[in-house]
């Protein structure tokens, strides 16, 4: 006997691998279910669909990253698409330098060795015999916000801007577990991490960072990570630029000086005006960004909005972050919510009613040090027009007469 | 399993009294993972530092590396090092003087104008390139490859061979340029 149920399953089954096929029935039965429908029939009131072993999003959601490259490639997070603060695992930005490889658990050893007392190899199991820790911080490209400082642009999106920086919870090892396990000689001052893609990206990290409050973590947001977050351990220095997040980590070297590897001469380095280059410059700096509105957002006359971003901090916490919406003549104070990390992405919101003139709205975190944003300006005199990395500099949006959100392209 | 053993939460244990009794214990040491072998260690010891330390036998001059430039990289950064849309590049000195590239995207950061260290040279290209097939170059192609890269720029004599103990020696013109990060929080902006 064909039952109404069984039907209905069918269909959902097919509706797993032919969404857009399916979309008219479902916006068929959400319209049954508002208010201004009616009384509601039997047959406006269809089953759902079957439970599932992996659950999928609404077909009426639809965020995705920006992939650019195929070899080295960068894969920014839809910003404007979040709330809260935890970067849903599949839209974690991505940057990888010569693909992502699939490793097998299996075949996989962390070797640690140079200055050490007993040079060791740690399987995934090994690693995960040890006690854990587990927290939230944010993950930065060091260049985030590059596009934005050096070909600013009206259309300019969130994710577009400043799509370069994630949040997640990262469960691991400290790594001053394993550096008791191994045995620190003197001498060592610095380590270099490498990392076991294709291209064996090599980072030299000082050893105090070692100490403080670096993990080797084998899971983000309650599971193992994805490959392309560098499955099956990387390196996470909370509050430190993403390059020194080496993923696929392979081998640590306990080393007296710096390697001088490319990754930190002739990248990562920071060329200022007065004619020298910032070496080792890993912080990032106090940041925040207003994801809505933002471009493409348009407003209508008299609408109240929620104006909220995220503001986040290499140095610790963020302690406040300030709205203006007259281009920066005046501030308030926006409402942070709770709870504030250290190093970690804090969602910031302010109610506000556009009453039709042309407003620029901006954002300005400080940081538990007392660190706060700069303006365009500040931030062009102090690190030039062609410095390269750590811009931090205020964003801001426009709300033109017609309602619509552009990225403020003048200082 | 050896190392020190400790009762951790000692006062916790004295506070919550015999039927909370901790089991917890923290050891200095877990005595996880195992011995690296010589063998392993020799195959993945490749990085290469200021000092020379790394570099492995072998030598070479620009007129070897021409050829396997012309092989191996011209692809992506061009026939001379002039860098393409798919790699950045190598070649130039330009401006002779100065090191003004935190004031403006004029100039076009290469080797031979923004690099500190040559063997970084050395240790890149081994770990990384060429991009499609890195790992693929002889310790001897590489060091002709760093040797024509260094002659281009005009920083070695293009006879001059490159080996193991010339290459640390290299001066490169970016040298003195680099300094420590002096960002530490607080209110003034740097």
């Amino acid at each position: 006997m064909i039952t109404r149920r069984s039907l209905l399953v069918g269909g959902a089954a097919a509706a797993g691998t032919a969404l857009l096929g399916t979309l008219p029935s479902i916006i068929q039965a959400q319209r049954s279910r508002t208010p201004s429908s009616g009384a509601t029939h039997p047959a406006d009131r269809p089953l759902g669909e079957p439970t599932s072993a992996i659950s999928a999003r609404s077909p009426f959601e639809r965020p995705a990253r920006t992939p650019i490259g195929q070899v080295t490639g960068a894969s920014f997070s839809p910003l404007q698409e979040f709330s809260g603060t935890i970067t849903p695992t599949d839209l974690h930005f991505e940057r990888h330098h010569a693909g992502v490889p699939i490793i097998n658990p299996a075949d996989y050893g962390l070797l640690v060795h140079g200055l050490v007392d007993r040079p060791t190899v740690f399987t995934l199991a090994d690693l995960k015999r040890l006690p854990s820790t587990t927290r939230i911080c944010f993950l930065e490209c060091a260049g985030n916000g590059r596009a934005a400082y050096r070909s600013p642009k009206r259309e300019l999106t969130p994710q577009l801007i400043d799509g370069l920086t994630s949040n997640a919870e990262w469960t691991g090892v400290p790594l001053t577990a394993v550096l008791t396990e191994i045995g620190v000689k003197p001498g060592a001052a610095w380590m270099l991490a490498e990392g076991g893609d294709a291209a064996l990206l090599s980072r030299s990290i000082p050893l105090e960072k070692a100490m403080d409050d670096a993990l080797l973590v084998y899971a983000q947001n309650g599971e193992p990570l994805r490959p392309a977050a560098g499955y099956p351990v990387r390196l996470l220095l909370p509050g430190w630029e993403g390059n020194v997040n080496v993923k696929w980590l392979r081998r640590l070297k306990l080393i007296a000086q710096p390697n001088m590897s490319r990754d930190e001469t002739s990248r990562y380095t920071d060329p200022l005006p007065n004619g020298t280059a910032r070496q080792f410059s890993f912080v990032m700096d106090v940041k925040s960004i207003i994801t809505h509105p933002a471009h493409p957002v348009r407003l209508g006359r008299q609408e109240w909005v929620q104006i909220a971003g995220i503001a986040w901090s290499g140095r610790g916490k963020i302690t406040r972050v300030e709205v203006s919406t007259d281009g920066g003549a005046t501030w308030t104070t926006g409402e942070l919510q709770e709870p504030v990390l250290s190093k970690a992405h804090a969602r910031f919101t302010r109610m506000w009613r556009w009453t039709g003139e042309p407003a620029t709205l901006l954002s300005r975190a400080t940081d538990e040090t007392g660190a706060t944003q700069p303006t365009l300006m500040e931030f062009r005199e102090k690190r030039g027009q062609g410095t390269d990395y750590h811009f931090n500099h205020i964003r801001g949006w426009v709300v033109e007469q017609d309602g619509l959100v552009v990225y403020r392209v003048d200082a | 399993m050896t190392g020190l053993i400790r009762l951790a939460p000692i006062g916790a244990v004295l506070l919550w009294g015999v039927a909370c009794r901790s089991e917890q214990q923290t050891v200095a040491r877990y005595g996880v993972g195992r011995p690296a072998t010589p063998a392993e260690i020799a195959a993945w010891n490749i990085d290469v530092n200021p000092s020379g330390e790394g570099l492995p036998a072998g030598r070479g001059t620009a007129a070897e590396g021409a050829r396997v430039f012309t092989a191996n990289c011209a692809g992506c950064h061009g026939a001379r090092g002039e860098g393409l849309p798919a790699a950045p590049a190598l070649v130039g000195r330009e401006p002779r003087e100065g090191f003004p590239f935190g004031e403006s995207l004029k100039y076009v950061r290469t080797v031979g104008n923004y690099w500190p260290y040559a063997t970084t040279l050395y240790d890149y290209i081994n770990r990384t390139m060429p991009a499609t097939t890195p790992g693929s170059l002889t310790p001897d192609e590489i060091y002709a490859v760093v040797a024509w890269i260094l002659a281009q720029n005009e920083i070695i004599s293009p006879t001059a061979a490159i080996d193991g103990a010339s290459l640390p020696r290299v001066r490169m013109p970016a040298r003195d340029r680099f300094v420590p990060d002096d960002r530490h929080g607080g209110a003034e902006f740097r």
